[in-house]
């Protein structure tokens, strides 16, 4: 095999874009996408002609309208060398990514866009409302055993695999709650964040069950917009306008799920797999992260994503994160942009965005004052996929 | 159950399925177990996930297991279920291995447990339909 570290430094994040954010009407995704695209352009100070790769994640709502070839011709993009589709939920951000910064460092292409967009929230409809209703009637077959047995939803997911954690190692609502809170503190200081105001435990115990053991504040936040960043070879991103986010070490982990007794898809992800290749790519351990910006849908996902890149032992996540340990002024910071449960739900493009705005600096009151090294990771299905991505100022 | 009419959804056999749902009429847990590796998996799997034989047997399984998990859902997603929310809906792990969706009938949702034994019942809920649930042990 070749040496994981050629690989190290050659790619950086040289734009990003951020639309507005939330409860933002009478737009679908495809005007996100491309608004994404013009301000992440704008951010790198780069032209249009000059992006020659575009990769997509389609959001729930973006089919059709911004899948690849759409939002090329939507945006008047020509002549590509790099034109993809991907879908590994909330994964796909990082590995949009890594593919990109693959494809630079040896030559494929020169700048890549990859673009996160969805409109799910309609005027006067909750936010439970926004992903669809279970059939009326049961498909046929085993499938129908789930409406049958009225298991609805990825909250229901979820939910199962948090029970099964406290089960196994006595995890309580108290731990989930804590997570909640440090990253509403964090949220208070970001302008993008949609859920601002202070929130205590006793607002999180209070918040009202969605299925148990998640309450309304383990889940999170359902949000119109758009998430773009370029990725360009080191050597293009250091004459581009911002501080290049240099991409030190990049993994995924895929772990399958045999639904079986002796497999156990509920209380590990792919971190550990996506972890490996990540950090010896960077020749870091988990001892020299600075900051981390951690997949969140929900609380728990914080806490099993901690234990399985080693920040405490399996099984240990509770009480890790209990007290303000994530919290600002904590000893390690965790989502330090609210995360998608108080800032915004840009799935994977949530943790990465922040994650570029940490290592560039530019985080103003929020910014950690160490982000020597930052850890960005994604989560896609019920811990189904799992991409590592570790962000530098530095070259090497 | 009770002697009011069944108003929760009914699932319905498919070809795949139809020995599963059958044999819970029969109050008997009817599987596909893999003739060439002896692994068992619930019906609508054509392939065996270890030696991939699409070879299938169907054989009985003990109907006995342990909570591997359970939610209460509080939410209502389908209008059936609006008068019956907060129920409990289970992963249950069987002896033989797979773990199958379910509820847990018979017991309380505050006295549900993570690995707590449980065992089959079949609840008529039409004439023609069965559904597995489960219910604790001792």
């Amino acid at each position: 095999m070749n040496d994981d570290r050629d690989l190290k430094g050659r790619a950086a994040i040289s734009g990003l874009g951020i639309t507005e954010q939330g409860r933002v009407y009478g737009h679908n995704a495809a005007w996100f996408a491309a608004e994404a695209v013009r301000l992440a352009i704008e951010d790198a100070g780069l032209r249009k002609d000059e992006i020659d790769g575009l990769l997509v994640n389609p959001g729930m709502t973006s089919r059709p309208g911004a899948t690849g070839l759409d939002l090329q011709n939507h945006l008047g993009l020509t002549d590509l060398r790099l034109l993809a589709s991907m879908s590994c939920g909330g994964a796909t951000a990082g590995i949009m990514v890594q593919y990109a910064a693959l494809a630079v460092a040896h030559g494929m292409a020169t700048h890549v866009l990859c673009v996160f967009a969805d409109a799910p929230l309609r005027e006067g409809r909750g936010g439970g409302a926004a992903y669809g209703v279970a059939p009326p009637a049961p498909p046929p077959g085993m499938r129908g055993l789930y409406t049958a047995f009225g298991m609805f939803g990825v909250n229901a997911q979820y939910a199962l695999a948090a029970r099964r954690h406290m089960g196994m190692y006595g995890t309580t609502n108290g731990h989930f709650g804590a997570i909640a809170v440090a990253q509403r503190q964090w949220a208070a200081m970001n302008p993008f964040a949609e859920q601002r105001e202070p929130i205590t435990i006793e607002d999180y115990h209070a918040s009202r069950w969605i299925a148990e053991p998640l309450h309304l504040l383990d889940c999170c936040l359902v949000s119109n917009g758009g998430v773009a960043v370029i990725v360009s070879s080191a050597e293009r991103a250091r004459d581009l306008r911002q501080p290049p986010a240099y991409i030190w070490g990049m993994g995924q982990g895929h772990p399958g799920d045999l639904r079986r007794a002796g497999w156990d898809a509920d209380t590990r992800s792919g971190a550990p797999l996506a972890k490996e290749r990540a950090f010896a790519m960077a020749g870091v351990t988990v001892d020299d992260i600075d900051v981390c910006q951690l997949y969140d849908c929900y609380t728990y996902t914080v806490l099993v994503t901690l234990e399985d890149y080693g920040f405490c032992p399996k099984g240990e996540g509770g009480p890790f994160v209990a007290g303000a340990r994530l919290a600002p002024g904590g000893a390690l910071p965790v989502n330090t942009g609210g995360g998608q449960l108080s800032g915004y739900y840009m799935w994977g493009m949530t943790p990465l965005s922040e994650g570029v705005v940490q290592t560039r600096g530019q985080g103003g009151e929020r910014q950690v004052a160490k982000h020597d090294v930052v850890l960005v990771t994604g989560n896609g299905g019920i811990l189904d996929h799992h991409s590592t991505l570790l962000l530098s100022p530095h070259p090497a | 159950m009770t002697e009011r009419a069944y108003t929760l959804p009914i699932p319905t056999a498919d070809e795949a399925s139809a020995p599963f749902f059958r044999g819970a009429k029969e109050r008997r847990l009817l599987l596909l177990r893999c003739p060439q590796c002896g692994t068992w998996r619930l019906p609508g799997r054509d392939r065996c996930v270890d030696c991939w034989s699409t070879d299938e047997a169907w054989a009985e399984a003990s109907g006995r297991g342990r909570l591997y998990t359970f939610g209460i859902m509080h939410q209502q997603y389908h209008p059936a279920f609006a008068d019956v929310v907060p129920y409990n809906y289970a992963i249950v792990e069987l002896e033989e291995g797979p773990r199958i969706v379910t509820n847990i009938v018979d017991c309380p949702n505050e006295a549900l447990r993570v690995d707590m034994p449980v065992e089959a019942v079949y609840d008529d809920v039409s004439d023609e339909t069965a559904l597995v649930r489960f219910r604790p042990v001792g």
